[in-house]
């Protein structure tokens, strides 16, 4: 690392020497001072202005008739879809928090340093990660629609996202745990706590800011989801059973706006889901912040 | 409390500390079981198909006409590695800029505004990107390319993609990027500064190359962000299932592919989709194999 580290700043050096005048490097650096700021600047506002966009030309059309009961051609309501997005971010939680979260214990308080499994967890944690959503969603359809005939279903949907978020929340969770300092786990020790009793007592507890940090982004994650519930949960706008398809609030987007017919109502929805996601990182953040206070 | 008591207290406790070893060990064999799962579902539904129609017939045919039954997918791999080339000329540049400006130039206290921002950034979801793409991006383009005296009647092209998709990866770009150049020992940057080097100097010829691979390693992660990402892409990229060489024409990904046929797609066309998403699958597995190969070497 330093003999590359010094190798590059002796071409940089050797750079210099070529160029003719000092003035050249003063520009140089005038322009990559400018490039910095103009790339920060672009960034910043390409988000403002995303966000200022939706909002403005959404929210006049956030009508009270758009939170009806049913949907229907007339008046195509959001709230089945409202509801649909409720019980697949619960469904969906219900099945990987758990898995993740112990995944987390096990990798961190139970395995043993070097634990070849642990790698080939690790890697296959890593790969889930990287795996796009439609590639999920393929899954979530050979699998869960065709092989065990759940059909276009809430169940369907729900155990693809929980496959898809178990990576976020086993990484978050573990991180949370590694950060819980190594003498209260002793403490708990020395005064005759078992292990399991330390882990629920102790370690849990002061690991919780950063465990729900990681399941709030989730949560946000679950509902901006389409392409892994198009071709699993289906796009029927009703409020589901178990075993029922039902839309949630991005497929519902995605629907109106691919029909063309609702622009308007489209707008409205993606004024809902932006409203979701800041409203989940912000308390994401919150508590992360809490965290970091301790 | 007599010894025997004791003894069976302690035998419940050593019972149960077992038994909840034991979950939590099944608990952390689920993400390999569903690896395991994925990979033999889409490869046993997928390559029955590539074989029917014929592997290098299926990788390099330049037609898709699923109805005369001739599934070629090259022009939407091309147009897989079109976009996600388009994006990264557009995205790496911007988020890398935009990295070194987080971590050397962002005054402390902006800085707590603006990494939630490209958190934010991070989080709103690919469809209401590409509804804004749809809405924004593809009009602007189709508005300029007419200007510029082009010949096109939609917005929905390459370029609008590469657009969208290059803004799409700037938050894993950044948050790489900006992790990497961080990770450099601050050390480095006294020593070039004591040489006399220019603050720009020292960023961008001491610190960026010193974490080179970590930068990389986000690029690559970005690559394989853009070459999976679904929606938006559909909503911006026009989808014509053809070769071109321009950058105004529609073009048809490997993920477009997938959703925009699968609702109606059955028999060998249903198959030639799953065998779509296996080749996308192979691709992404090939990024991640690079991905954490350059990790590696960034933690060694």
């Amino acid at each position: 690392m330093t003999s590359e580290a010094t190798k590059t700043t002796g071409t940089a050096a050797a750079n210099a020497k070529a160029q003719p005048k000092k003035m050249y490097g003063r520009t140089k650096a005038r322009v990559q001072k400018g490039l910095v700021y103009a790339a920060a600047v672009i960034t910043f506002a390409v988000l403002l202005f995303l966000i200022a966009y939706i909002l403005i030309n959404g929210i006049p059309h956030l009508k009270p008739s758009l939170f009806e009961w049913t949907y229907n051609s007339d008046n195509v309501s959001m709230m089945p879809a409202i509801i649909t997005t409720v019980e697949m971010t619960l469904l969906a939680l219900v099945i990987a928090v758990p898995l993740g979260l112990f995944t987390a214990i096990y990798l961190n308080e139970y395995a043993k340093r070097g634990n070849k499994l642990v790698n080939v967890i690790r890697i296959t944690t890593e790969t889930l990660s990287g795996i796009p959503s439609i590639v999920y969603g393929l899954f979530g359809m050979l699998f869960f629609v065709t092989q065990l005939h759940w059909g276009y279903s809430l169940l369907a949907g729900g155990m693809t996202l929980a496959i898809m978020i178990l990576p976020l929340i086993m990484r978050t969770a573990e991180e949370a745990l590694m950060a819980v300092p190594d003498t209260f786990r002793e403490g708990s020790f020395g005064l005759g706590a078992g292990r399991l009793r330390t882990v629920f007592r102790i370690v849990l507890p002061s690991a919780m800011p950063g465990i729900l940090s990681g399941i709030i982004l989730a949560i946000g994650r679950i509902v901006g989801e389409t392409a892994a519930l198009i071709f699993t949960a289906g796009t029927m706008a009703q409020i589901p059973g178990l075993l029922q398809s039902g839309r949630t609030l991005a497929i519902h987007m995605y629907v109106l706006s691919g029909e063309g017919l609702h622009m308007n109502e489209a707008y409205a929805t993606a004024v809902v889901l932006l409203a979701v996601v800041l409203l989940m990182n912000a308390l994401s953040a919150l508590v992360a912040k809490k965290l970091t206070k301790k | 409390m007599n010894e025997s008591a004791l003894k069976q207290r302690s035998g419940w406790k050593n019972l149960r500390e077992n038994i909840m070893h034991g979950v939590f060990f099944v608990c952390a064999l689920a993400s390999i079981l569903a690896v395991a799962l994925i990979c033999v579902f889409l490869f046993a539904n997928g390559l029955p198909a590539m074989k029917e129609i014929g592997f290098l017939n299926f990788l390099s045919g330049t037609t898709w006409r699923p109805g005369n039954d001739i599934y070629g997918i090259l022009p939407m791999i091309v147009g897989s590695i079109y976009i996600t080339a388009g994006a990264i000329v557009i995205g790496v540049p911007i988020g890398l800029l935009t990295a070194i400006f987080m971590a050397f130039y962002c005054p402390k206290r902006i800085y707590g505004i603006l990494k939630p921002c490209t958190e934010l950034l991070a989080g709103i979801p690919s469809i209401v990107y590409g509804f804004f793409g749809m809405v924004v991006i593809a009009p602007v383009v189709l508005d300029v390319a007419k200007a510029c005296g082009a010949n096109i009647s939609s917005g929905a092209t390459i370029l609008s993609a590469s657009i969208l998709l290059g803004i799409m990866i700037l938050p894993t770009i950044i948050g790489v990027s900006e992790a990497a150049l961080r990770a450099v020992p601050n050390s480095y940057y006294e020593g070039a500064v004591a040489m006399g080097a220019t603050h720009e100097r020292a960023v961008f010829s001491v610190m960026l190359p010193a974490a080179k691979s970590g930068v990389l390693a986000g690029i690559v992660l970005g690559i394989g962000r853009a070459i999976g990402e679904t929606m938006a892409v559909i909503m911006v990229a026009g989808n014509q299932p053809r070769l071109t060489a321009s950058l105004l024409d529609g073009i048809r990904t490997m993920t477009a592919n997938i959703v925009i046929e699968m609702g109606y797609a059955t028999g060998l066309h249903r198959e030639a989709l799953i065998a779509t998403g296996v080749v996308l699958f192979v691709f992404i597995l090939l990024i991640n194999l690079c991905f954490s190969v350059l990790k590696r070497r960034k933690d060694a």
